[in-house]
């Protein structure tokens, strides 16, 4: 996020792989440097995860097939065309990013634990094809001349050093993904895509990139994987274990951290090898139940991992706190500027709603509506429950699809788009039941919201989230977790989200409901301010009194049609309009 | 000529594919169990399936049961002992991220249940290695290598393996006793209510842990004599459960996740799919043919053949 922090991390990243290289260098033992050969090559597995499942959610069982194909292709590489492992790995990881479209192009439709599974069956295929491309067992040839050019080499710690090379690398890569545009837009989608969606992040080309990164280092860690252990078998590197210990070493040390991969793999790796090594012989399968107890115990206990833990520790002692206070703070919203009056609404027509129709099965939630939005306008979409007008901003921003009509904004086609396209058209909305990204500070809520009209900067992008959070009053509490929110402010969070992407127009769902009667004054207060400042905002409510203060314009709605458009005043004595709010009964009462 | 040697070959690996593919049923009918009733998704089910054949071949060769009907009664044993410690392995494990405690937790409430579920299956099938060793075994009886025959006409010579016969009569008659239990019985729709709603269930009285408990062992115990009659002609070693899983899965999925009668005829269809691809594929790519057209299934009908409802999202 800061300018230096790219300096700092490759700092740190060059400090503690010197710090690896020299421990490494001390240690005589033969087995133990080969410990320390593998430990890089699990870590950069665990990251590899990580970058991908760590961030998206999306949980894969299948990183497996990344690190068999790198590890296969170095090794055919080799025997086939003589090709040294320093073209390789960069082949084979070029080969796991093309793996990585392949199956993320189909498999992101899924959700849940169906993506879960389908990524299982992915390695298992490639597993029974090799063996039944008779590669059962496949050796990669020595070199008696000219071994460093195919990176083989006498001493076991050249290879500690190559190793480490990679995984710098790969920790490199991480770091530029932790923090930064890519990790929050991961993580927003994690935490609720349907608003990262609203709010323009593109969330399937977030995935692909991620799991093309993410393919790349698992198969450059597969490729890496056969140049050290020389032999390659199907179930080594395509078999679940491959899978389960890219996910425990992440899990173990911290998902969604940039560290934690990597300090699950120097814990894990020398524990379960030591192990092996004293009982292996006598035991077989020491590894796996290691590494079972290991993420058993770390679901029950620590679900958030190791390196979490650690780092809150030593924070407290330092008197840091990096978890944020929830104490409260008061909303300032900045007063409206009654002197300065409103812009007049423009004759530009903004949006224009053409015909617009979508059912459900035999319930016509949306039928024909038509209606215009001018420039500098606040429209009032009112209605009883049930009269489409959710359904009507889903269609708007592209949450559902049209069965008919048309939808015009600044003359261009909305119909058809998906929703983080439509918020790139410049139409941001709020929900009826507010969506944050809870785990995540109000700062990074709104940024998420920002990136859409600052595509390459992301400084701007935070220089633009919090001028938005200011103006509904909102700056001080920008550290606090989204989570520990009360109902204003998360409306009004919501609403910096979507003022930091810059729209032209603003969608709001139901603003105001479940705010009691001081905190409705706080919502219209800030709604007015940007109505002076011209903002052109279309705004559902059932209830008639607010909205009667705030719009200029009503488009009453009943069983999905337009039941009435016009000025407040005029709409609220429309007899249909009242007998759709009241009901018959009342009639006689509202002609007095 | 040709055709009729094929024809009988199709006729063979169809009969095949049926025998295979009841108990392919069964075990899906346990997994399928599960998540229908506690929508957990146990990774650890191909676990439970080697344990099951394991205790089979211990009870049959320990006390010396050698005879024909060993592996059934074996297999109903295992299912026994699979209830209990399915239900230790819930009250012990998974109730702590299980249950009540995530309900509204959509989505990531399952992310631990998978991950301790996996963890689980780690340490049963590594373990296992570290007792059992990794020699195949198998529970041989007389009927595991003879067949029934049956001559249609003078071309025509089918097999039906005894072994493999039983093991369909068996597993048509768990299925359907366990489809009776959760349906009529009082104890089987107390877990069912638990199951379609947890809040509402508690409110009623019912003790949502207790009937996950017993559903887990259940599902546990269902798997267990699938495996336990599978072990009667299909050597076995402790890291089967993989390759088993996904087949449970398969069949789950291809049935609609959810529904207990769709598991058994997923699991069916996912047998005869495996046993006609050897007309035309090499023995090993067999079981990746598994994967793929379980892959196929998950991508373009997530909801199952034979399912109702989707929870795709």
């Amino acid at each position: 996020m800061k300018s230096d922090q790219p300096t700092s991390q490759v700092k740190t990243i060059v400090l503690l792989g010197l710090v690896y290289l020299l421990l490494a260098y001390l240690i005589d033992d033969k087995y133990y440097q080969l410990i320390l050969t593998v430990v890089p090559i699990w870590a950069m597995m665990g990251i590899a995860w990580n970058v991908f499942s760590g961030y998206s959610g999306l949980v894969s069982f299948g990183h497996a097939a990344f690190f068999g194909i790198g590890a296969y292709t170095v090794a055919l590489a080799m025997i086939y065309w003589n090709l040294s492992p320093w073209l390789g790995i960069p082949l084979g990881t070029l080969a796991g990013v093309v793996a990585g479209v392949l199956v993320g192009y189909p498999t992101f439709r899924l959700r849940g634990v169906y993506f879960s599974l389908a990524m299982l069956a992915y390695p298992l295929t490639l597993l029974y094809v090799f063996e039944w491309l008779g590669y059962q067992e496949v050796t990669i040839p020595m070199k008696r001349e000219d071994g460093p050019l195919y990176m083989q080499f006498a001493s076991q710690y050249a290879y500690i050093v190559v190793g480490i090379l990679f995984l710098a690398i790969a920790i490199y890569l991480a770091s530029r993904i932790h923090g930064s545009r890519f990790g929050l837009s991961l993580t927003a989608i994690k935490q609720n895509e349907a608003a990262a969606e609203a709010a323009g992040i593109d969330a399937a080309r977030w995935k692909l990139k991620a799991i093309m990164v993410s393919a790349a280092i698992a198969a450059a860690a597969g490729g890496y994987y056969a140049v050290v252990l020389i032999v390659v078998t199907p179930p080594s590197v395509f078999g679940m274990l491959a899978s389960a210990q890219a996910m425990i070493m992440a899990l173990f040390g911290g998902v969604a951290t940039l560290w934690g991969p990597v300090l699950g793999a120097l814990i894990l790796i020398p524990l379960s090898e030591i192990l092996h090594a004293e009982l292996g012989n006598h035991i077989h399968g020491i590894h796996g139940v290691i590494f079972g107890l290991a993420i058993i115990a770390m679901i029950l206990y620590a679900p958030e991992g190791i390196f979490p833990r650690i780092r809150d520790a030593i924070n407290k002692r330092r008197g840091l706190v990096t978890v944020a206070d929830d104490s409260r703070r008061t909303v300032n919203v900045p007063p409206v500027d009654e002197s300065q009056s409103r812009p007049a609404v423009s004759q530009e027509v903004a949006l224009k709603v053409n015909h617009l129709s979508r059912s459900f099965g035999g319930l016509k939630a949306v039928s024909d509506v038509s209606f215009e939005v001018y420039t500098g306008e606040v429209l009032g979409i009112i209605g009883p429950n049930g009269a489409g007008k959710t359904t009507l901003f889903n269609l708007l921003n592209g949450f559902i699809s049209a069965n008919e009509g048309t939808v015009q904004f600044m003359g261009k086609e909305l119909v058809g788009l998906k929703p983080n396209q439509v918020c790139r058209q410049g139409v941001g909305r709020t929900f009826q039941v507010v969506r944050p990204f809870p785990r995540l500070s109000v700062l990074q809520n709104v940024v998420v919201g920002a990136f859409v009209s600052q595509p390459d900067n992301d400084e701007l992008a935070h220089v633009q989230a919090r001028e938005a959070l200011a103006r509904v009053g909102m700056l001080e509490h920008e550290k606090v977790l989204a989570g520990s929110l009360n109902s204003l402010e998360l409306r009004l969070m919501e609403l910096a989200r979507v003022l930091a992407g810059r729209p032209k127009l603003i969608l709001m769902d139901e603003t105001l409901a479940g705010l009691g009667a001081e905190e409705v004054e706080t919502m219209l207060a800030v709604i007015r301010r940007l109505a002076n400042e011209g903002q052109t905002i279309v705004i559902i409510e059932h209830t008639m009194q607010a909205m009667v203060r705030l719009a200029d314009r009503f488009v009453v709605l009943d069983h999905g049609q337009v039941l009435a458009v016009g000025k407040p005043l005029e709409v609220t004595k429309d007899p249909a309009v009242i007998e759709a709010y009241l009901g018959k009964k009342w009639m006689e009462h509202a002609k007095h | 000529m040709i055709s009729l040697v094929l024809i009988e070959s199709i006729l063979q690996a169809a009969i095949a594919g049926l025998l295979i593919g009841s108990v392919y049923g069964l075990m899906c009918v346990g997994l399928g169990l599960i998540f229908g009733l506690m929508r957990v998704i146990n990774f650890a089910q191909g676990e439970f399936l080697m344990l099951g054949m394991y205790v089979t071949f211990f009870f049959c060769t320990t006390l010396g049961l050698s005879g024909s009907l060993g592996p059934v009664v074996g297999s109903l044993v295992s299912g026994v002992v699979m209830f209990g410690l399915g239900m230790l392995i819930h009250k012990t494990l998974l109730v702590k991220s299980t249950g009540i405690r995530v309900v509204g937790t959509e989505g990531e409430g399952h992310y631990p249940q998978l991950i301790l579920t996996l963890g689980i299956s780690l340490v049963v099938a590594n373990g296992a290695l570290i007792l059992f060793g990794n020699v195949p075994r198998t529970v041989r009886t007389p009927f595991s290598s003879t067949a029934w025959e049956l001559a249609i006409g003078n071309d025509f010579m089918l097999f039906f393996n005894k072994a493999r016969v039983l093991a369909l009569l068996v597993s048509i008659l768990v299925a359907i006793a366990v489809y009776l239990f959760v349906q009529r019985t009082r104890l089987g729709k107390s877990l069912r209510a638990a199951a379609d709603n947890a809040a509402a269930a508690t409110y009623m009285g019912i003790d949502v842990e207790r009937a996950h408990r017993i559903s887990f062992g259940l599902g546990a115990a269902v798997t267990a004599v699938a495996g336990g009659l599978i072990a009667s002609y299909y050597p076995f070693q402790p890291y089967i459960g993989l390759d088993f899983v996904v087949i449970m899965y398969a069949g789950v999925v291809l049935g609609g996740l959810g529904s207990m009668i769709g598991a058994f005829w997923g699991g069916l269809t996912i047998g005869l799919i495996q046993q006609m691809s050897t007309l035309f594929l090499p023995l090993q790519l067999q079981n990746a043919m598994i994967f793929v057209v379980f892959l196929l299934i998950i991508l373009f009908r997530p909801q199952g053949l034979f399912g109702k409802n989707v929870e795709r999202v």
